[in-house]
C-alpha cells in the first residue's frame, strides 16, 4: 500500500536530528511538524522572520502579529526570537539550517527542482523557496509520485522553469523513498505492498535501486 | 526638526507623484502600513512601483492600489492571494518583477546600506538569473544582484518615539526595518507613538536616523489571512 501524506510526513520526520535547525514548506511538508522523534529537540524557522515555532495558538491565543510564512497564525516558544527578513535569508543564505523539507511540481535525476511556476498559467512566485533551496544543507523534497494525469513528476530534466540546480538531495514520494548525490539517484526504500517495478513504471527518470530492495 | 504628523495624509504631504517607487512593509498582510496606504490611495497618485514581498489581497493591503489602478509595476516574492492582481497581470496592465524572497529583502537591506550591488548563490541556472552578471568565488557560481532603493518607504512599527526610533513585534518585523533604510523619505506608523526617553536605547531596533515622519495609526484592522487554530488539548 503506498504511503499517506502522514506517512510521508512521518518518513520524513525521521531525517530529523537532534539539534538541528529546520525550515518546512508550505502544506505537506508543514505536517513534518507533528512526527517530530520523542528526545529529539529541533527548532523550527520561519522565514518571515521566526526562530522557535510553536503549536498552532487557541482561539484565546491569536495574535495577527504572528503568523508563519504560510501566513497561519503561529504560536512562540520559551526559546523564541525574532529578526528581519534580511536576517533570516542570512541564516538561511549562509548555510545555517541543516534541512528544508519542500514540496515540488518536478524533480530531475540529477537533482534539479521545479517548484514555483507554470508557464502561461497563473505565477504565484517562487517566494523563500529559491533562497532555501540554494542555502540549506540538506534539501528533502516530500511529494506525490505522480501528478493528477498520471504522469511523472520525477523525470530525467525538468520541463518547468527551475527553483534550483542540483540541489534535492532526498524525495520521499508515496511510493519510496530517494537519495540523489553526484553519482545520480537510488531507490532506497518502499512503501509497503510497493515493488520496485511499479516504481519503475511510474517514474520517468534514471535510478538505481539499493542493495536487499526487492 | 519635527519629524510628528497629525495623520497619514499630512505625512504624506508633497512627497508623492505619479511614477514614483514606493516600498511598503510587511509580509501578507501582517505588518503593513493601513493607514498610510490608505493615503496613498486617497492621494491618486498613478503608474507607482511598488516594492513589496506581497500585493496584499483584493480588498485590503496594496490590492487597495490595485483596485483603482494606481501601480504601474510590482517588485514582489510572492502574489498569490490577489485575484485583481492576476486578472490585470494576465491582461498585460501591470508589469511584475518576481524577486526571490530572500533577494528581494538583501537588495533593500543593500540599498539602504550604500551597496549597489552583491552576489549571490540564489537563483543560478533559474529565470531570475537570465542576463545577469555571473561570478565564481571559491569554484561556485554566483549571480549578481543589485540594491534597491525607494523614492518613499511606507513602514509599520509597533511603537516609536519622536525621533523616529522604531521597535517592531514578533513576525510584523519582517521587511519593515529594511525599507526604514531603503526610502528617500521613509513614513512610518505605529501603534504607540511615546515621548523621548520613553524606549530603551539597547531595545530599538531601527534608530531615528532613517526615519523623516512618523504617525500615529489609527483604527488598525490588522487583518489575519490564515486563522489557524488548534482545539484546547491537543
Amino acid at each position: 500500500m503506498a504511503w499517506t501524506r502522514q506517512d510521508m510526513a512521518r518518513r520524513a520526520a525521521q531525517e530529523l536530528q537532534d539539534g538541528f535547525y529546520v525550515n518546512l514548506g508550505i502544506g505537506i511538508p508543514t505536517l513534518v511538524a507533528n512526527f517530530i522523534p520523542d528526545g529529539i529537540n529541533v527548532t523550527l524557522q520561519s522565514e518571515n522572520g521566526m526562530l522557535g515555532m510553536g503549536p498552532f495558538p487557541t482561539e484565546d491565543e491569536i495574535d495577527p502579529d504572528l503568523i508563519n510564512a504560510g501566513k497561519q497564525t503561529i504560536t512562540e516558544l520559551d526559546s523564541t526570537s525574532y529578526f528581519s527578513s534580511a536576517d533570516s535569508f542570512g541564516m538561511i543564505r549562509g548555510g545555517h539550517i541543516a534541512l528544508s523539507i519542500l514540496g515540488a511540481m518536478q524533480v530531475a535525476q540529477n537533482g534539479d527542482l521545479a517548484n514555483w511556476m507554470i508557464p502561461g498559467k497563473m505565477v504565484k512566485g517562487m517566494g523563500g523557496a529559491m533562497d532555501l533551496v540554494a542555502g540549506v544543507k540538506k534539501v528533502v523534497i516530500i511529494m506525490d509520485h505522480n501528478a493528477r494525469d498520471g504522469s511523472a513528476k520525477f523525470l530525467h530534466e525538468c520541463t518547468l522553469p527551475l527553483t534550483g540546480v542540483g540541489v534535492v538531495d532526498m524525495i520521499i514520494s508515496d511510493v519510496g523513498v530517494f537519495t540523489i548525490d553526484e553519482g545520480g539517484a537510488t531507490l532506497i526504500e518502499l512503501a509497503p505492498d510497493v515493488t520496485v517495478e511499479e516504481v519503475q513504471n511510474r517514474t520517468e527518470a534514471s535510478f538505481k535501486v539499493a542493495e536487499g530492495l526487492s | 526638526m519635527k519629524k510628528t504628523y497629525p495623520d497619514a495624509a499630512a505625512a504624506l504631504e508633497g512627497v508623492l507623484f505619479d511614477g514614483m517607487t514606493i516600498m511598503a512593509g510587511g509580509f501578507g498582510l501582517c505588518g503593513i502600513p493601513e493607514n498610510l496606504i490608505g493615503a496613498l490611495r486617497d492621494s491618486g497618485t498613478k503608474d507607482i512601483t511598488a516594492i513589496s514581498n506581497n500585493a496584499g489581497v483584493d480588498d485590503f493591503g496594496l490590492g487597495l492600489l490595485l483596485q483603482t489602478r494606481q501601480i504601474k509595476k510590482m517588485v514582489s516574492s510572492y502574489v498569490g492571494e490577489n485575484k485583481e492582481f492576476e486578472r490585470q497581470y494576465l491582461a498585460e496592465e501591470l508589469e511584475l518583477e518576481f524577486n526571490p524572497q530572500g533577494t528581494l529583502a538583501e537588495r533593500i537591506r543593500a540599498g539602504g546600506a550604500g551597496i549597489p550591488g552583491f552576489y549571490t548563490k540564489t537563483g543560478v541556472g533559474t529565470l531570475i538569473a537570465e542576463g545577469k552578471e555571473h561570478k565564481d568565488f571559491n569554484g561556485e557560481t554566483y549571480v549578481m544582484e543589485t540594491g534597491l532603493v525607494a523614492d518613499v518607504s511606507l513602514v509599520k512599527a509597533w511603537k516609536g518615539d519622536r525621533e523616529g526610533n522604531l521597535i517592531f513585534r514578533k513576525t510584523a518585523r519582517n521587511f519593515n526595518p529594511m525599507m526604514a533604510t531603503a526610502g528617500k523619505v521613509t513614513v512610518v506608523e505605529v501603534e504607540e507613538l511615546v515621548d523621548i526617553g520613553e524606549l530603551d536605547p539597547d531595545q530599538i531596533h531601527t534608530p531615528g536616523i532613517f526615519v523623516q515622519r512618523i504617525i500615529q495609526s489609527k483604527d488598525l484592522e490588522k487583518r489575519i489571512e490564515q486563522r489557524t487554530i488548534r482545539t484546547e488539548g491537543e
